[in-house]
């Protein structure tokens, strides 16, 4: 699938959205619940101040970024030495490739994979498929889309968040059910047809939380069981990775572990934390016989060296989309792309480019509550707004804008084009009132009027009143 | 003390009201107030919709407008946020930059000039009935002024402040967010109208005109008859 996932304009994607009265509100539920254990959890860690962890986190990642050479050195040596190999994948087809002739060469049937975003993102799972390799997602949400015909993630953590009991009970009708649409029922029967494909498949392929560069681990927070499970039966086993997931030390981890769970779902911890230290010993009876890490960079090398380095900071656990007031309305689906959210608004057009995603930017209001929740510290709103410079300035992606807002720039420097635009502004906009309101705008005030009034302009404006009031005529 | 205005340009020229509350309440407590005849806007409207070249003169314009004043005192934390972020958009000018500072270092949001600066917080305003608080954005989290409006509310005889559902939530006005994504902020608003609603109050008050018409907006739409104020409006009200 890649990075984007469908080819309708952005407009058509989100008038669809809009209208899906049952993923609006499953947004809404999901983020108030969420956002409510966050801000629970986050209070009982040490004594309570985010503001300093946040910053303690995002020093601990901001510190790799500036030496990730160094890091990435020191994990790949380690991983070599605890017996795994490490291939540098440059672009999402390199790392695909990578992996679809490891499965090749091995002879592989079966694979079975945890979710994870890298593996979306450069398209694994349908280059492996194309290669004639079976590929079974084994996170619950994962497997329910992959049922589903591929249906795309709306959710970094939580993926199907846009389907319903019902809907998934339709899913898995088609797949062998027979039952209701109870999610305990449904629950059992994904695990039943999951643990078969556990057991027979060649390969697992997972992501990674945190690769620690002192020890060569790959970390992997969790809580269904079924990563364990991908790196414990399959005797091969690949890891895909972005190249910035990576931290110096275990502490360092510790740290980023800490707020993950809490930010990402508000729970204290998650069900698994596994560390997976390349292939296991002689003799054990599970884990790796084989293990390989596909570090990827697609794009990331130059993300780090422009003005939006931060965002290579994320852990995705999805808290900026839990606080999003535009993600809650419109839903993941809306951006068009693997990433939503704040995260997204502002990832998918450095790694995909703007041509197809140049309405990103302005999905967002300024608000500023995705930088408030980072647990990695990112000024989100503020990476976004550099979007709409580069947009605005470099790209000239809007004459209509771009005329307007050189207008607007004008009349704003100059007292007098200022003050005579406000005088007129009464006598312009009379036409459109009614009832002493504008509730029929035109042009760009429609996008307001539609739904909202609008109040009107002063005929005495404030600065009409002072100096009627300095002069001695009290109003 | 001398206290100089901005009032902002959507005040100026569609809230005239909280523009003369401001005043009366200023002078009500013995402070002259010095308006600047020739202020404009902040420049947030060009420069949240990327175009910070173009927004550059009419930072410029603000400066030389107020760097006279002694104090800054504006009823929108939205644009004194912006009026703070004016030093680092002149990173590489440095003369604009440190004029810049110094005006950014004496502008202050109206309740946060009350409580923090002159330490007043009982105006002997009277408005009975029940009201809802809605926190700016940008003044809660950018300027960090949220107990500040608050605590002056909760000395207005009669009044009744209670919350309501997602109050620090964005209520999707966003500057030209509000009609570039028109379809996605009236929805965002909406909501924010409907949680207001639902704490079925009298009066709903806010410290940023924008928001206000904003979420007005919708409530009239909606046929609602909750009273839209603005704080500086409530604390004058005898």
């Amino acid at each position: 699938m890649g990075i984007k996932i469908n080819d309708q304009k952005f407009e058509k994607n989100l008038e669809k959205n809009l209208n899906d009265d049952f993923m609006r509100a499953a947004m809404v539920k999901a983020q108030d619940l969420i956002t409510k254990n966050r801000e629970n959890v986050l209070s009982q860690l040490g004594d309570g101040n985010f503001r300093e962890w946040q910053q303690l986190s995002g020093d601990i990642r901001a510190h790799v970024l500036e030496n990730l050479d160094f890091y990435l050195n020191q994990f790949a040596e380690n991983v070599v030495k605890n017996g795994g190999n490490v291939f540098f994948a440059k672009d999402a087809k390199e790392a695909s490739e990578y992996v679809t002739n490891l499965a090749l060469e091995r002879g592989v049937k079966k694979v079975v994979k945890a979710k994870s975003m890298v593996t979306e993102e450069i398209g694994l799972n349908h280059a492996l498929m194309d290669a004639g390799v079976d590929v079974k997602e084994t996170d619950l949400a994962e497997y329910i889309l992959q049922l589903d015909d591929w249906n795309p993630p709306s959710h970094m953590v939580v993926p199907s968040l846009h389907l319903n009991k019902t809907q998934i009970r339709d899913v898995f009708a088609e797949n062998g059910y027979t039952g209701e649409d109870l999610p305990e029922d449904l629950a059992a029967f994904a695990r039943a047809q999951l643990r078969n494909e556990f057991v027979t498949a060649d390969m697992g392929i997972y992501g990674c939380n945190f690769a620690i560069a002192e020890s060569g681990a790959i970390t992997l927070i969790s809580n269904e069981g079924n990563i364990d499970l991908c790196t414990a039966a399959p005797e091969l086993q690949v890891s895909v990775m972005g190249m910035e997931r990576i931290v110096a030390t275990y502490e360092d981890a510790d740290i980023c572990i800490s707020l993950l769970g809490r930010s990402a779902v508000g729970a204290k911890n998650t069900s698994y934390t596994t560390f997976v230290n390349g292939i296991t010993e002689e003799g054990a009876a599970d884990g790796a016989k084989e293990f390989h890490v596909v570090i990827v960079d697609n794009g990331r090398s130059e993300v780090l060296k422009s003005q939006f380095k931060e965002v290579l900071q994320c852990m995705r656990c999805a808290a900026c989309l839990n606080a999003c007031p535009v993600y809650r309305q419109v839903g993941g689906h809306s951006y068009n792309a693997i990433y939503s959210g704040p995260l997204g608004v502002v990832l998918t057009p450095l790694l995909a480019g703007y041509d197809d995603f140049k309405e990103l930017p302005y999905m967002c209001s300024l608000c500023g509550e995705c930088t408030e929740v980072c647990p990695s510290n990112i000024p989100l709103h503020k990476l976004i707004h550099e979007h709409k410079r580069v947009l605005a300035e470099e790209k000239k992606a809007s004459a209509f804008w771009g005329a307007s807002m050189s207008g607007a720039g004008m009349v704003l420097s100059r007292p007098w084009m200022y003050k005579l635009g406000t005088s007129m502004a009464p006598m312009m906009t009379k036409p459109l009132m009614v009832d002493g309101k504008i509730k029929k705008g035109v042009s760009v005030l429609k996008g307001w009027t539609d739904k909202r009034d609008m109040p009107a302009m002063e005929k005495v404006r404030f600065r009409d009143w002072y100096e009627s009031r300095s002069k001695g005529e009290k109003k | 003390m001398k206290v100089t205005l901005f009032t902002t340009c959507i005040v100026d020229f569609m809230a005239m009201n909280v523009g003369k509350a401001t005043v009366e309440l200023l002078e009500g407590l013995g402070h002259e107030i010095d308006y600047p005849k020739n202020q404009t806007c902040c420049g947030q409207p060009t420069y949240n919709t990327g175009y910070v070249e173009k927004t550059k003169n009419t930072i410029k314009h603000f400066i030389e407008t107020f760097e006279h004043a002694e104090v800054i005192v504006s009823p929108s934390g939205s644009c004194v946020s912006f009026v703070k972020e004016y030093p680092h958009i002149f990173e590489d000018d440095k003369e604009w930059k440190e004029r810049a500072e110094k005006v950014a270092a004496k502008t202050y949001e109206l309740s946060q000039f009350l409580i923090d600066v002159i330490n007043v917080d009982d105006f002997s305003a009277k408005l009975p009935g029940k009201a809802v608080y809605h926190h700016n954005c940008h003044t809660a989290r950018f300027l960090q002024v949220k107990e500040q409006p608050l605590t002056l509310l909760s000395k207005v005889e009669g009044l009744e402040l209670v919350d309501f559902h997602n109050s620090r939530k964005c209520c999707g006005f966003g500057g030209t967010f509000s009609v570039k994504m028109g379809e996605i902020s009236a929805e965002v608003a909406d909501e924010k109208a409907r949680y207001i609603q639902e704490a079925n109050p009298d009066y709903l008050i806010g410290a940023d005109f924008a928001c206000l018409m904003n979420i007005g907006g919708r409530l009239s739409r909606l046929g609602s008859n909750i009273q839209v104020m603005h704080l500086a409006e409530v604390l004058n009200s005898k």
